[in-house]
């Protein structure tokens, strides 16, 4: 409530754009940035209002190439340090970063936050607060409103037993210390352990849920790439007329760009640069190759098409090392022509990427890209547990902050602590799971004590 | 007709746990002031339950003690039995309970009360507070005379326009048959104060020589006693001890109480104050469990003078008759004959979000108030809030600055935060799970918590506390000796640490890293650690505790810190809510009502969100940088 923390969510306008922005602002900006992010000089040597070139990273994965932004308070917004972030866009890529942030300590900023923090900070003028006050409760409930539009019935209800059962616990606890003479612990710290394992594995799924339905939501960013000729605008015919699902043709903002939204099931692609693809004429097909070593940076997802029928050639070795630094979301699509076959599977195969045989005349293969691209984004099968998909990163962070609170019980059943230490990480993880369905705490302890247990002189 | 007129700094009504906690405070601080009874017989009375502290009030009585209260030293002068709670468990839910000879506890209480300088106990019934443009400026008895004062503290407890119920029969007194006070609530209402009703019970007392102990299972105190005051040497009250006796109800038992629900004036609906859900009536128990096969009953001496003993876990409010049925169905009490009744008490009581958390009310200057009139219950609850209330009133007078004890400084903090903050619907009874910030709250370390501002009020000796002081730096210099003395994984070592069941050394290690495994702790370390000096027990068990959980230590701690710096943002107190468009208009309602002296007691009412808090403090800062320019 008061900036004791660090704080930190996308600044830009979450839509497919080329670059997005995640801004954070608080004493650990510095630091926690750091955690992710590798640069020729430690971020927290630059001075003052430079810019960084390099990498985020999430563990050994290379997730993005970045520029970091660094203002150091007082000369920045909030007046605290602040770390912006530019990433390539896609939602996936933010909401990527954004995640790996809350596991290093950073919490996601409430709504109007950084506005807040610049005003009680001094930056913004007095004449401003009436304005400020208004952002901070519009944006709130505007906030409100879609995290719990995004929070479907099944789902809420789930985590509304889950937390049942967490409170359930607490309540038995407190109930046998403060009336020990009548309710024994013996044995319980077995039970209770076992009963969290349960528990932790289901915020596992939702968590797992979240990834995917974030995911769906905002759809993958997927590039076409091949050599002139090979098939890559008949495979964007193939996949839009497949379900017939062209939704819209949004001109880019920030670069000569198309973009096209299609479907596969329950996956939506969004095809970069699909005005180079979409042109017929030979020129702008030329334009594919070089094309493809820039736009494969902002993709989550490339489809390299080879025809099966024309042989690989130089541009083939140029698209090939363009894609050895992506090959972890590369999917070669080998398009059987009638023609004499003259590249094979196998010989793709060596690349290190999976390859699909496809056919664009009757459609056959589609279904395994679907497959593909399920088991690369998604964990399990995605079509049957629509109601349980997270999609909200608030509500991410809020499981993952329950499961690790849970953790701590488990800690500190394991170091041999008695009963009354696991409470407190309790009724953290109950707190944590009620602002996702957006219950309040009050004295819902006191009530379940009252309600469940015989208390008493 | 010439009516008696005198004058005092401080007027009390009420002569129970929170009167005689008030009282003494403004006396001890030097203040003329006279305390009112209804009888002289009933100072410091235990009209329930015959025994002070038990699980979190435990806790209490050794910050009342802290503090320079009475309840710890009055306990540890006529205890019968004594036990340390959940010893078993960890150290902040360690708690003291000592059985009270109800008797001697009050003789006790009445003696010191008529043995302190400026302190005048008085039998009569307050009726009326005197208040001139919104300040406290007198009292009246209901005889006529007038008592002028500068301070007025209400320690009413269970007895404004009480009545007294069991079966169809309804006695208008307080409790034990005493006196009820039913002018008082009327002059409250008067000045604005907005009154409400609450109810408790009580078991019978059963004559010791109808009971069949043999049928029971007896229950003993801890061998080695624990007094309740820091001030109490412990060798001094090493005592034979008073058993008490278990035993439980059964199915027979529930059957009698089903049979006879109608005829309970609670379900029959003629009680229409809110009961506490924390103890139940037996009614009660049988009604919301019925899945419970039996329930513990645990019979207490009431004291050595008296054959009376008090049927623990079974209050109720049935007929006479009904009540000899049940009770002889409970093995052991076949033969049982009942002294007094038990029966169910209404009371008029106010909502304490009408009080400041220093115990004074917001709308009349001077008039604080403390208790069961709070809508509390129980002794201790009932007397830390006397002793705040009697503290601020002195303070008033005395033209000083009130204290205020936070949620992370002590439990008498969360209780009185929660009773001026919250929605309370029953008595309010303290739990360990109410206090967020329990470990750093423990009964062991009362002292080192509160005897600074015990000290800085005046009724913590100068003696006293620089022994505190003196205990402070004694742990922080073992503590830190502990983290530096290194322990090798030598023959000896490993030879200590099989024979006390602990994983033997497989490098060098320091000592506190042996405290803080579960098997071990400081004392039995002593082998190892052959350059530690002698210290005295409560020092040693501070740093034993400190170093065991020394890391959910430094994670309260930490939250703490956080709670301390909202909680330093104060409101001003001629804020007008309605002024603030952003505010919801829930929040904008509450707050108004409330009217929270910083923006963490904000952000604990109900219906003010965190967005709530936020527009508030953007406004607050807006205020802070207009006043300045």
């Amino acid at each position: 409530m008061l900036q004791s923390d660090t704080i930190a969510a996308i600044a830009t306008y979450p839509s497919n754009s080329g670059i997005g922005i995640i801004r954070i602002s608080g004493p650990d900006a510095i630091s926690c940035c750091e955690q992710i992010f590798r640069s020729k000089v430690p971020l927290h040597e630059m001075s003052t209002h430079t810019i960084s070139y390099g990498f985020i990273f999430d563990g050994e994965e290379k997730i993005d190439e970045v520029l970091v932004s660094l203002m150091r308070s007082p000369r920045s917004y909030t007046m605290e340090d602040v770390v912006e972030i530019q990433c390539h866009g896609g939602i996936f890529i933010l909401q990527r970063i954004l995640s790996l942030l809350f596991s290093k300590g950073v919490r996601p900023a409430e709504a109007g936050e950084f506005t807040k923090r610049a005003f009680l900070n001094g930056r913004i003028d007095l004449t401003q607060a009436e304005s400020v006050m208004d952002l901070i409760s519009s944006e709130n409930e505007k906030s409100r409103k879609n995290s719990m539009s995004q929070l479907s019935g099944v789902l809420s209800k789930k985590l509304g037993d889950l937390r049942g059962k967490i409170l359930h616990e607490v309540a038995y606890i407190e109930s046998a210390l403060d009336d020990p003479e009548h309710i024994s612990l013996d044995g319980y710290s077995e039970k209770l352990s076992s009963l969290l394992e349960e528990l932790s594995l289901e915020l596992d799924s939702y968590i797992r849920s979240a990834d995917d339905g974030m995911l769906l939501k905002s759809g993958i960013r997927t590039v076409i790439v091949g050599k002139p000729n090979v098939g890559k605008s008949s495979l964007l015919n193939m996949l839009s007329e497949k379900d017939r699902a062209i939704v819209t043709d949004i001109p880019g903002t920030t670069r000569d760009i198309l973009e096209e939204k299609v479907r596969i099931g329950d996956i939506t692609l969004h095809i970069l640069d699909t005005a180079g693809i979409r042109e017929t004429t030979d020129v702008v097909e030329q334009i594919g190759v070089s094309k493809a070593e820039a736009s494969v940076e902002d993709a989550d997802l490339i489809l390299y098409v080879v025809d099966s029928s024309i042989p690989l050639d130089d541009n083939d070795v140029r698209i090939q090392s363009t894609l050895k630094d992506h090959s972890s979301h590369t999917i070669i699509l080998l398009n059987k022509s009638d023609l004499n076959s003259v590249v094979s599977e196998e010989e793709l195969r060596d690349l290190g990427v999976q390859v699909i045989s496809v056919s664009m005349k009757d459609g056959s293969g589609v279904d395994d890209l679907k497959q593909a691209i399920t088991t690369m984004f998604f964990h399990g099968d995605i079509s049957s547990n629509d109601d349980l998909l997270i999609t909200n990163e608030r509500h991410k962070f809020l499981l993952q902050q329950a499961k690790k609170s849970l953790s701590l019980v488990q800690d500190s059943i394991a170091l041999g602590m008695t009963e009354d230490f696991f409470a407190g990480d309790l009724m953290d993880a109950y707190e944590s799971l009620g602002s996702i369905i957006g219950e309040a705490v009050e004295d819902d302890l006191v009530n379940e004590i009252f309600s469940k247990f015989c208390m008493g002189k | 007709m010439a009516v008696v007129e005198e004058t005092y700094d401080v007027v009390v009504v009420g002569a129970g746990h929170a009167g005689c906690e008030a009282a003494l405070a403004c006396a001890r601080l030097g203040l003329e002031t006279i305390i009112f009874t209804v009888s002289m017989d009933s100072v410091a009375m235990m009209p329930c339950n015959p025994n002070i502290g038990g699980s979190s009030k435990g806790h209490l009585v050794r910050e009342i003690d802290a503090l320079g209260g009475q309840m710890g030293i009055n306990i540890d002068k006529t205890f019968l039995q004594s036990k340390m709670l959940n010893r078993s468990k960890g150290p902040a839910v360690h708690s003291l309970r000592a059985q009270a000879d109800k008797q001697m506890y009050s003789l006790e209480m009445r003696k010191t009360l008529q043995s302190t300088e400026h302190l005048t106990l008085r039998q009569a019934e307050v009726s009326e507070i005197l208040v001139e443009d919104g300040c406290i400026v007198g009292a009246k008895t209901y005889s006529g005379a007038t008592y002028h004062c500068k301070a007025v503290v209400l320690c009413t407890g269970t007895y404004l326009k009480a009545r007294c119920l069991y079966g169809d029969v309804i006695e208008y007194t307080g409790p034990n048959g005493l006196k009820a006070a039913n002018y008082l609530t009327d002059s409250l209402i008067k000045n604005g104060i907005e009154m409400m009703r609450f109810k408790t019970g009580t078991p019978a007392r059963i004559d010791r020589r109808s009971i069949d102990f043999s049928k029971m299972e007896e229950q003993f105190g801890d061998e080695r006693i624990v007094p309740f005051s820091f001030t109490t040497d412990p060798d001094s009250i090493q005592k034979e001890q008073v058993s008490c006796y278990l035993t439980y109800t059964n199915e027979k038992t529930h059957e009698i109480i089903r049979n006879n629900l109608d005829k309970s004036p609670i379900y029959a609906g003629i009680i229409e104050g809110t009961g506490p859900r924390y103890c139940p009536s037996i009614e009660d128990k049988v009604v919301k469990f019925p899945d419970k096969e039996r329930h513990q009953l645990f019979i207490e001496p009431e004291g050595l003078y008296t054959n009376e003993m008090y049927i623990s876990g079974m209050s109720s409010s049935m007929p006479e008759n009904v009540q000899y049925d049940m009770y002889h169905t409970v093995p052991g009490l076949e033969h049982a004959k009942i002294v007094r009744n038990a029966y169910a008490i209404e009371y008029d009581c106010i909502n304490a979000n009408q009080l400041y958390a220093t115990l004074e009310f917001k709308k009349i200057h001077g008039l604080f108030s403390g208790g069961q009139f709070n809508g509390s219950s129980g002794y201790e609850e009932a007397a830390c809030q006397g002793l705040i209330a009697g503290i601020n009133a002195a303070l008033e007078v005395l033209g000083r600055e009130q204290i205020i004890i936070d949620r992370s400084e002590g439990y008498i903090g969360v209780l009185i935060d929660d009773l001026v903050t919250k929605e309370n619907r029953e008595p309010y009874r303290m739990m360990t799970s109410r206090a967020e910030y329990r470990l750093l709250l423990r009964q062991d370390n009362a002292d080192l918590r509160l005897s600074k501002i015990g000290h800085e009020v005046g009724l913590i000796s100068d003696e006293r506390y620089a022994w505190v002081v003196k205990k402070q730096e004694l742990i922080a210099k073992e503590m830190d000796r502990v983290k530096h003395v290194n322990i090798g994984a030598n023959a000896k070592v490993q030879a200590f640490l099989e024979a006390h069941g602990s994983t033997p050394l497989s490098t060098g290690v320091k000592l506190s890293d042996l405290i803080c495994r579960p098997e071990l702790d400081y004392d039995q370390l002593a082998e190892l650690d052959p350059e530690r000096e002698a210290l005295p027990y409560d020092v040693r068990e501070q740093v034993n505790i400190n170093i065991k959980y020394e890391g959910y230590i430094e994670r309260q701690v930490k939250q703490v810190e956080h709670f301390k710096k909202i909680e330093s943002k104060k409101i001003p107190d001629n804020i007008d809510y309605d002024d603030i468009a952003s505010l919801r208009i829930e929040a904008r309602q509450k707050l108004s009502k409330l009217r929270p002296i910083s923006i963490g007691q904000a952000s604990r009412i109900s219906g003010v969100s965190p967005a709530d808090v936020s527009v508030l403090l953007v406004y607050l800062e807006q205020g802070k940088y207009q006043s300045n320019d």
